[in-house]
C-alpha cells in the first residue's frame, strides 16, 4: 500500500483504495460513537442529566457477551448480554437516581462518574486487565469482501447494519410507538406529562434501560474489530459526548451525522498525526465546539432549549 | 473573626510536631514518607477546594495541571544538554547560572537545568495554560464544563503518554533533588525524611493560610456569591468571569506546585499521575471534605491519601474512591461534617418537612 505517502500528510495524493479503506474505518467507528451519543441523548432528554457511565454500558455488553459465548451460541450470548446490561441499567437508575429529590447537576455528574468508576473497577476484578474479543460473526480476521476494489471485513457490514437498524428502529419507536411517544412527552414537559397520568419516574428508568441496551448491542457488534477491555468505556464516553454536542445535545438524528463526521475525521487524521494523538483530535474538536458552538453544528440556540428526540 | 481563624493552624503545627516525635520515638518514621506525599496531594486538593467549593466550578482535569508541574521539571532536570553546549541558547542559560554541570554514573559529563528555574518555568507555564484554557472553558456550565475539563485532562495524559521526551509509558526517573535553600533540599533520601516532612507540611500550611485569607476576604465572599447564583452575583456588580478565572488559575498553580515538589521528592513521575482517575480522586476528596470547607478538605486530603498510599485499600484503590463519591453525593452532598444527623432523624420520623433543595 501507499502508506509512506500518506504519512507525509499528503491526503490528496492518497490512492482511491486507501481513501476507501479510511472511509470504511471512519464510518464504522463513527456509527459506534453515534450509538453512544444517542444513549446520552435518550437519558438527557428524559432527565436533563448526562450519564457519564454511558461508555461503560458498551464495555459491559461486549465483555458479558464474550464470557457468555463460552457456554452459549453467539446470537444467544449477545442477546443475553444485552438483556443483562439492560437490567444493570435499570438497577442503576432505581438504586442511585430514582429517589433523589431535585438533585443539582453537579451532584448528578459526580454520582454518574462514581458509577462509571464502580462499573469499571468491577469489570477489572471480574475480567482482569486482558484484552478480549468476540469472534467475527462471519469468517475470521482475514475474511474480506471486495467492495469498489478494496477488501472490507464482513464485520464492518455487521456494524453498519446493526447500528443502522438500531437508529431506524429508535426513530420509528419515538415517532409511532405509544411508549416512545410518552417518553417524548416527558422530555418536552415533565409536569404536563405527569398531569396526563404518565409516570415520569418509570420513563426515566426506561430511558436507562433503553440506552443501556443499545450501548450493549453496539459493544457486541464492534467487539471483534476494536476488542473489549475493562477501561474501554471512558474513551467511548468522551467521543460519544463529543458527537452528542456536535449534533446538538438531545438531537439523536443529528448525532448520527455528527458521529459519521467525527469517525471519518479521526480515520483520516491518522495520515497526518501519529496514532497516539488520535484521541487528542476528537477531544480537541470537542473543546473547540464547546467554545464556539455549544448548541451543536446543526442546532440553533433557541432550539437547544427545547428537548426533542 | 480576626486572629481566631489562625488558632487551628497553631493546633495543626503542634499536632504535626507531635506526630513526628511519636514516629521518631516508636521507630516508625517510615510513616513520614507517606505523610509527606499525602501533604503534597492535599495541596492539590485544597487548591481544588477553592475552585469547586467556593467558586462552584467543577474541574475534572486537575491531574493534568499536577502532571505538567511534575513533568516539566522532571524533563528539564534530567535532559542532558552537554551535546548542545555549543548552541547559543544553552550558552546563554549557562552564563545566567541556570544550568548545573555534573557527572553521571559512568563518569560522563552532563549538563542539566537547575531545579529552581525549571520549577519557576513549570509554574508560569501552568498559570499561562490555565489562563488560556480557563477563559473559554469557564464560560461553560454544568455538564459542558465537566466534559471540557475532562477532555483537557485526557489530552494532557495522552500527550505525556505519547511523547518520547516525557518517557512515554515509563515516565521519567532519576529526577535530582531540589535544593530549595542552602541546607534545605527536597529529596527522597532516608536521611532527609524528617526534614522533608516539615518542608511538605510547611508548604501546605502556607498554601492553606493563603486560601483561608482569600476566602475570608472580599474576593472570597464574591466567590461564594458566584457559587450561590452566578446571575445574582453578576447583578451585584461582581465580575464573575474574571473571578472564576482567578480561582481556576490559583488552583492550577497549587496543583503544579504540588507536582513539582512531589516529583523531586519521589525522584520521578509517570503518566498515571495525569490520568483521569487521579482527577476524579481529587474531586472525590473535595466532596468528602465538604466542598466549601478548607479544613474538612485538608484533613480528608491527608487522611484518604495517606490510607491509599499505605495500601489500605488494596486492589480496590480506585473503587474505594468511586464508592466514596457515590455515597457522599447520595447521602451528604454538602459533606460529611454538615450531615446534620439529628435533623435527618427528625425528618425521617416525619417531624420536619424536608426543605426543597435548589442548588
Amino acid at each position: 500500500m501507499q502508506f509512506c505517502l500518506c504519512h507525509g500528510g499528503l491526503v490528496f495524493f492518497m490512492t482511491p483504495e486507501l481513501f476507501l479503506q479510511y472511509l470504511f474505518a471512519g464510518v464504522t467507528y463513527g456509527l459506534i460513537y453515534a450509538i453512544v451519543a444517542i444513549g446520552f441523548n435518550i437519558i438527557y432528554n428524559t432527565t436533563g442529566i448526562i450519564n457519564f457511565a454511558q461508555g461503560e454500558f458498551v464495555m459491559l455488553g461486549g465483555m458479558t457477551a464474550i464470557s457468555l459465548h463460552h457456554y452459549l451460541p453467539l446470537p444467544l450470548a449477545i442477546a443475553a448480554a444485552v438483556a443483562i446490561t439492560m437490567v444493570i441499567g435499570a438497577l442503576i437508575e432505581m438504586v442511585f437516581i430514582r429517589w433523589l429529590h431535585n438533585p443539582s447537576i453537579l451532584r448528578m455528574i459526580i454520582i454518574t462518574i462514581g458509577l462509571s468508576i464502580l462499573i469499571r473497577e468491577g469489570a477489572l476484578h471480574i475480567w482482569g486487565e486482558g484484552v478480549r474479543a468476540l469472534p467475527y460473526f462471519n469468517g475470521n480476521e482475514i475474511t474480506s469482501i471486495v467492495v469498489l476494489g478494496v477488501g472490507v471485513s464482513p464485520q464492518v457490514f455487521w456494524v453498519l447494519g446493526v447500528c443502522g437498524l438500531m437508529v431506524a428502529a429508535l426513530y420509528l419507536f419515538f415517532k409511532f410507538v405509544p411508549l416512545g411517544l410518552v417518553m417524548r412527552a416527558c422530555a418536552a414537559n415533565r409536569v404536563a406529562a405527569t398531569l396526563c397520568g404518565v409516570s415520569t419516574k418509570n420513563m426515566v428508568t426506561f430511558s436507562f434501560v433503553l440506552s443501556a441496551g443499545i450501548g450493549a448491542m453496539a459493544g457486541c457488534v464492534v467487539s471483534p474489530i476494536t476488542y473489549s477491555q475493562y477501561d474501554g468505556g471512558t474513551n467511548l464516553a468522551i467521543k460519544g459526548f463529543t458527537v452528542a454536542i456536535l449534533g446538538g445535545l438531545g438531537n439523536s438524528m443529528a448525532a448520527v451525522a455528527a458521529g459519521l463526521l467525527l469517525g471519518i475525521i479521526e480515520a483520516f487524521s491518522i495520515s497526518v498525526v501519529p496514532l497516539a494523538f488520535q484521541d487528542a483530535i476528537a477531544i480537541g474538536i470537542l473543546l473547540i465546539i464547546l467554545f464556539i458552538r455549544p448548541h451543536g453544528l446543526f442546532g440553533n440556540r433557541s432550539a437547544a432549549m427545547l428537548k426533542e428526540f | 473573626m480576626g486572629f481566631a481563624r489562625y488558632i487551628p493552624i497553631a493546633f495543626l503545627v503542634a499536632g504535626l510536631v507531635l506526630v513526628q516525635q511519636v514516629t521518631q520515638h516508636t521507630g516508625t518514621t517510615f510513616y513520614l514518607t507517606q505523610l509527606t506525599m499525602a501533604a503534597y496531594y492535599a495541596l492539590v486538593i485544597t487548591g481544588l477546594c477553592l475552585l469547586m467549593g467556593y467558586a462552584g466550578q467543577i474541574s475534572l482535569g486537575h491531574a493534568g495541571f499536577f502532571a505538567i508541574g511534575g513533568y516539566i521539571p522532571a524533563a528539564l532536570t534530567t535532559y542532558n544538554l552537554e551535546p548542545l553546549r555549543e548552541k547559543w541558547l544553552v550558552q546563554t542559560l549557562d552564563a545566567a547560572g541556570l544550568l548545573t554541570a555534573g557527572q553521571d554514573l559512568y563518569g560522563q559529563q552532563v549538563l542539566h537545568v537547575h531545579p529552581w528555574p525549571s520549577c519557576i518555568l513549570a509554574l508560569l507555564l501552568t498559570a499561562g495554560l490555565a489562563f488560556v484554557i480557563g477563559m473559554p472553558v469557564l464560560k461553560l456550565k454544568g455538564h459542558y464544563l465537566a466534559m471540557a475539563t475532562l477532555g483537557f485532562g485526557t489530552i494532557v495524559y495522552r500527550v505525556f503518554l505519547a511523547m518520547p521526551l516525557f518517557g512515554e509509558a515509563d515516565g521519567i526517573s532519576a529526577v535530582p533533588p531540589f535544593p530549595l535553600l542552602p541546607g534545605v533540599t527536597v529529596s527522597g533520601d532516608f536521611a532527609a525524611r524528617t526534614e522533608n516532612y516539615y518542608i511538605a507540611f510547611g508548604l501546605l500550611i502556607v498554601g492553606l493560610l493563603f486560601l483561608i485569607n482569600l476566602v475570608h476576604s472580599r474576593i472570597g465572599r464574591a466567590f461564594r456569591a458566584i457559587h450561590g447564583s452566578e446571575e445574582a452575583a453578576n447583578a451585584m456588580g461582581i465580575n464573575t468571569p474574571r473571578l472564576k478565572l482567578q480561582a481556576f488559575v490559583i488552583s492550577a498553580v497549587f496543583a503544579a506546585l504540588a507536582g513539582v515538589f512531589l516529583t523531586h521528592y519521589n525522584g520521578g513521575i509517570g503518566p498515571s499521575e495525569a490520568s483521569v482517575m487521579k482527577s476524579i480522586r481529587y474531586v472525590a476528596i473535595v466532596a468528602v471534605g465538604g466542598m466549601a470547607s478548607l479544613w474538612g478538605v485538608f484533613f480528608m486530603g491527608i487522611l484518604l491519601n495517606f490510607m491509599s498510599l499505605r495500601g489500605m485499600f488494596g486492589t480496590y484503590d480506585d473503587a474505594v474512591f468511586g464508592v466514596i463519591l457515590i455515597l457522599i453525593m447520595l447521602f451528604a452532598p454538602n459533606g460529611l461534617l454538615r450531615l446534620h444527623l439529628w435533623q435527618r432523624m427528625r425528618r425521617w420520623r416525619g417531624v420536619d418537612k424536608p426543605k426543597s433543595r435548589t442548588e
